[in-house]
Parts: structure tokens; C-alpha cells; sequence
């Protein structure tokens, strides 16, 4: 099927004709063409700039009246003076330890499973539109499973509104995006490669674990980083779940009673802060962004250098 | 040379190899395909849980609560016709926003960039892609809507669905560009030539060559992007005005709300709800329609992108 292209004949002959009775070829309209396209990417970019700029101006206040380790250190709290990020960044990175471990290696796999292994059968078409559809379904409604699941049928396992509720959740999430990401990077692979590993008499899973992955390595940790990013600034299926956010009480004990007690994280206190009407919390607001950009610009450099490490180990 | 006379002795089994290997062989493989099951198991969960709890709470409910002229939950007042016509003033808008201007920036770059303009534009375009929306979300509702909203439309309240209808146009401006890019870059440039080689202007090949023959993966890109803002949750919570619940309003110049931004209102008060024992059930329904809405989309957006694919 195709879609039928009619050449444009009479337009172009029309130009043609114009150009050579006139003479001139300095093409107006189209500059001018050039100029509106131009001129709307440079608009969503200095709205980028734009943003950039309140944040980080947003937030100069802060870091002056208080040091930048006071709000660093700083917990949740009701009062201006006190609030701090210390905990988001806590819970953040809690659930960046569920999104490692349990997305990264199952995405990762069905990944592996889907490029190496299927046939096109009903199973594995099914499952690629599946993965697909899911990468597009909102987050409020992963928001509502971590809801029914994870806070009420297993409730008494995850503590309810708890980290561990909002890791499990948040690993579903990202799982789409890891498969997605992964199996691009593992379909790069030579097959030569694959061949060459079966010519010297490896088995297939052989072949994946010191061929396969190996090569598709930075690809895979491309697409972790942006699964890990997403995670990280995700706030939708947190505010469904619920989290802390009036007070809450760093809780000691075990590492299972961490995991299930309440918790916050980087995007919640952006949204507690902005929720609050007072002008003061407005540079709260700022500067609690301007954290969660800089984490992630952190995460993000990181994952550059790892796969620049991993591209130069594979030449 | 002389024949042997003795054949070596191969059997079958030496042949098929190490049976330990052949074990973890088969253990590996049964590893993959179920961590490949696991997107069926999720999706089946996911379905399971809005079809389930939003039949329970549709047989608690009188379904003439359902048309009530405002989303007031706690007064038992579940107006959907109230939140589905916010969400669809905040498609509209967004889509007014990011239509043009990402697909003019994707043409700019696949059509016009030279490659070093380039190298510095789609980055900066992919770090828009990755700010997070809670922030894009504060930016709306502090900068946004004050600045540029309401100097506009003077008419407009701080907090509107006009302001968050911008603001997820602005998140979802990226997302327009990059998938029409990849649709625009795919045109073979056999196309383009023989454009130019009938003398037509740059322009005139851009606009009557290229973006045709890329159209359906443009499309795909606007239905994806509308799938998008309808599920945007972030920057209609914070800049969309409306707090708990909100009558029936189709002015967008005005406070309002949308199915997102009152499920995640409902579950963030959830735990002071009070009166209506059912109003929290509610969430399910409004997440399976939401649901509903963005997998049909996507649905339609992917045999899009399939037609596409399978011209070039």
C-alpha cells in the first residue's frame, strides 16, 4: 500500500516560469519560511531558558538568608525556615534502588527475550504492542495499581503509603521505557558477532551474556539513565499513593521499617512547596526544583561518561 | 593414504553437547519469556483494577450523580461532563501550543539545519523533553500564567485551564518535534531531488513533498502528543485553579478541572475524606476512562507509525 504522490507539476512549472521571466532568484517566501520555523524553535527553546532562569533565580534567596547545607540538610516541615530537601532526596533515591533492582533486570530481560529469542508468534507480537501501549498510559493510572495493589491488597507486606509502595510502583513505571530502550540497543548488534559466538560452539545464552550485552551495553544504560530520570521527576502516582507531606519523622530501626514507613521524595516537595499560597514558599519551591535538576543533571552526566567507558571497551 | 578402519565412535548425545549446558540453556530461556510476560501481567493488573473497583463504585452510585452540573466528590456530586470537558479545553489548548511549534521546529531541523546548528539544537530540545512536569508545573503556575496568560487574555485567573492548557502545551512541544523529526529525516531523499530537479523552490519541496510523504508519521506524533496531555497530571494539578472540586465551567479563561487533576486531588485528600463513604471508588472510575481514552490512542497512533515504517 502507498500513498499515491502527485508530483506538484504545475506549482513547480508555475515557479519555473516566474523565476525565469523575472529573472530573480532570491526566493522571498522562502526565507521567510525559513525565518517563522526558525523563530518557533528558538520560541520553545528561550522558554527553556525562561525556566531555567526563575528557578535558579527563584532559588538564590534561599541559599543566601540560609546556607545551601541548612536546606540540603533541612526536613519537611510547615515552616518556612525549617523546610528542607534532606528527605526527598532520601526517598528519591530509595526509590531509584526499587526502580534498579527490579526494573533494570526484568526490563532488560524481557528485552533480551524479545530480540533474541521470540518468533513472530501471537506471544511475542502481543507482548511488543503491549510494552509499547504501556509506555503511553499515564502515570495516574500506574498510580491507582500501586493504589489497589501495593497499598491495599499487600498492604500489610508494603506499609501502605510507604517507600516501598511507592518504589514497586514507580519500577512498573519505568519498565516499558527499559524494555523499549533496551531491545533498540540489543537489535543494533551485528549479527556477525552473534554468528562468529555459535561458530565457536556457544550456546545462544552464551552468546547473549559475551556478545550480546556486552555490545549493547551503553545503549542499555542510555535507556536506564532516561527510565532513572523519569523516575526521579515523576510526581503523579506519588500524589495517588500518598506521601508525607505536612511532617514527617525521619524513622530509624531496621532497613525493612524504613521501607515501610512514610516517606517523600524530590518532585513531592516541588509540589508541597508550590502548593502552598505564602509568597515565602515561593523560593522554597525554586530552590527544592532546582535540586531535583541538578540531581538529575548529576544522574545524567553520569550515565555520558559510563557510556563513553563502556563505547571505548567495546572498540 | 590409507582408508580406516575404524569409524570413530560419535553418538548422538556426544554431538548434542554438555547436558549442564544445555540445562542452563533451557533455564535462560525460561527466565526471558517470563520476564517478557511480565508487560501482559501488568497490563492485565492494570485493567483488572479500574474495570473492577470502577464497577464496584458505579453500583454504589446513583448514575444521575454522574451528569451533576460540578465534580463536588465529598457532596456525592461525581460530574464527569465537568472533567472531561476540562481535559479536552487542555488538549486543545496544548495542542494549539505544541502543534506548530514542534512541528516547525522538527521541519527547521530535519529540513533546514545545517548538521553543526543542529548538534546544539536537538539537545537543547531533548532537555526540555526532560524536565520534569511537577516543574514545568510550578514554572506554569508562577511564571507562566502571570506573565505571559494573563498580560494575553486579561481575563484570565491565575490559576485557569487556559495557564495549564500552555503549560502542557509547552511539556509536550518536544515530544511533537522529536517523533515528527524521525518521521520528516525518514523520507528517502530520492524524493526531495527529484523535487529539485523539476526546479522547485526549498520551499515548495519541504512543504509539498516531504511533509505529505511524512504525513502519517505526523499524525502518529499529534495523536501521541494528544494522548499525552490528556494524562498530564502535574500542570493541571498546580496551574489548572481548581482545589477539591469545581462547578461545571466552560470558560477556560477560568479556574477549572480535569479527570487528572481531580483524581489527584480526591487521592491526596483521601485521607480526610469524609461523608460519602464512596467518593475515593471514584478515582477508578475517571482512571479507566482515562485509560480508555490514551491506550485507544496509542493503539491508533502505533498502526500510524507501522504505516508508515512499512512505506520506507
Amino acid at each position: 500500500m502507498s500513498t499515491v504522490l502527485t508530483p506538484p507539476d504545475e506549482a513547480i512549472d508555475a515557479e519555473v516560469a516566474r523565476a525565469v521571466e523575472t529573472g530573480r532568484t532570491l526566493d522571498a517566501r522562502g526565507l521567510a519560511f525559513q525565518g517563522a520555523l526558525l523563530l518557533a524553535l528558538l520560541a520553545a527553546l528561550a522558554v527553556l531558558v525562561w525556566l531555567l532562569y526563575s528557578v535558579v533565580d527563584g532559588a538564590i534567596p534561599v541559599f543566601q538568608d540560609r546556607s545551601v547545607g541548612d536546606f540540603l540538610s533541612g526536613k519537611l516541615s510547615g515552616s518556612p525556615s525549617r523546610f528542607g530537601v534532606s528527605q526527598g532526596i532520601r526517598g528519591s533515591i530509595g526509590i531509584l534502588v526499587f526502580v534498579g533492582i527490579i526494573a533494570f533486570p526484568l526490563g532488560v530481560a524481557a528485552a533480551v527475550y524479545l530480540e533474541e529469542y521470540a518468533t513472530d508468534n501471537l506471544f511475542s507480537r502481543t507482548v511488543n504492542v503491549l510494552v509499547r501501549n504501556l509506555a503511553g498510559v499515564p502515570a495516574v493510572v500506574y498510580g491507582l495499581l500501586g493504589l489497589f495493589v501495593f497499598k491495599g491488597l499487600l498492604g500489610d507486606l508494603t506499609g501502605g503509603s510507604s517507600l516501598m509502595s511507592a518504589g514497586l510502583t514507580m519500577a512498573i513505571l519505568v519498565l516499558p521505557v527499559v524494555v523499549i530502550t533496551a531491545a533498540e540497543a540489543i537489535r543494533a548488534v551485528p549479527q556477525p558477532l552473534r554468528e562468529a559466538g555459535y561458530g565457536l560452539g556457544a550456546t545462544q545464552w552464551e552468546v547473549i551474556r559475551t556478545q550480546v550485552l556486552p555490545y549493547a551495553a551503553p545503549g542499555i544504560l542510555t535507556g536506564t539513565v532516561l527510565s532513572f530520570a523519569r523516575a526521579l521527576g515523576e510526581a503523579a502516582p506519588l500524589l495517588i499513593i500518598g506521601t508525607a507531606t505536612g511532617l514527617l519523622t525521619s524513622s530509624g530501626g531496621s532497613v525493612l521499617d524504613q521501607l515501610q514507613g512514610n516517606y517523600t521524595a524530590l518532585p513531592m516537595l516541588v509540589y508541597v512547596a508550590t502548593k502552598r499560597p505564602a509568597e515565602e514558599w515561593l523560593s522554597l519551591a525554586s530552590a527544592s526544583a532546582l535540586v531535583l535538576l541538578v540531581v538529575l543533571l548529576v544522574a545524567n552526566s553520569a550515565a555520558i561518561l559510563a557510556r563513553n567507558h563502556f563505547e571505548k571497551r567495546r572498540s | 593414504m590409507t582408508t580406516t578402519d575404524r569409524a570413530p565412535e560419535v553418538t548422538l548425545a556426544d554431538l548434542a553437547g554438555d547436558r549442564r549446558r544445555r540445562a542452563t540453556e533451557r533455564r535462560m530461556r525460561w527466565v526471558f519469556l517470563v520476564a517478557a510476560s511480565s508487560a501482559i501481567v501488568i497490563t492485565v493488573a492494570i485493567i483488572a483494577t479500574v474495570v473492577v473497583e470502577a464497577g464496584r463504585f458505579l453500583a454504589d452510585v446513583e448514575l444521575s450523580s454522574l451528569f451533576a452540573d460540578g465534580w463536588f466528590p465529598r457532596e456525592g456530586k461525581f460530574g464527569l461532563p465537568t472533567i472531561f470537558v476540562g481535559t479536552l479545553w487542555i488538549t486543545a489548548i496544548a495542542i494549539c501550543v505544541a502543534g506548530p511549534i514542534g512541528l516547525a521546529s522538527a521541519v527547521y531541523l530535519s529540513e533546514y539545519a545545517r548538521p553543526g546548528v543542529r548538534r546544539v539544537l536537538k539537545p537543547a530540545l531533548e532537555i526540555l523533553a526532560g524536565i520534569p512536569s511537577v516543574i514545568v508545573g510550578f514554572f506554569t503556575l508562577n511564571f507562566i500564567s502571570p506573565e505571559l496568560v494573563q498580560r494575553i487574555f486579561t481575563s484570565a485567573e491565575r490559576g485557569s485551564l487556559l495557564a495549564a492548557g500552555v503549560g502542557v502545551g509547552v511539556l509536550i512541544i518536544p515530544l511533537v518535534a522529536s517523533i515528527s523529526e524521525d518521521a520528516l529525516s525518514s523520507v528517502p531523499d530520492s524524493l526531495r531531488e527529484a523535487s529539485t530537479g523539476l526546479g522547485a523552490r526549498k520551499v515548495t519541496t519541504t512543504l509539498r513533498v516531504v511533509v505529505p510523504a511524512a504525513l502519517s508519521g505526523i499524525v502518529a506524533a499529534f495523536i501521541v502528543a494528544v494522548s499525552r496531555a490528556i494524562g498530564e497530571t502535574l500542570v493541571v494539578t498546580l496551574a489548572g485553579g481548581a482545589a477539591g472540586g469545581a462547578a461545571f465551567e466552560a470558560d477556560p479563561a477560568r479556574a477549572g478541572l480535569t479527570m487528572t487533576a481531580a483524581m489527584a486531588n480526591l487521592a491526596s485528600g483521601s485521607d480526610q475524606v469524609t461523608g460519602v463513604g464512596n467518593a475515593v471508588q471514584s478515582l477508578y472510575l475517571v482512571g479507566f476512562l482515562l485509560f480508555l481514552m490514551t491506550f485507544g490512542l496509542n493503539l491508533i497512533a502505533d498502526r500510524f507509525v507501522r504505516r508508515f515504517r512499512q512505506e520506507y
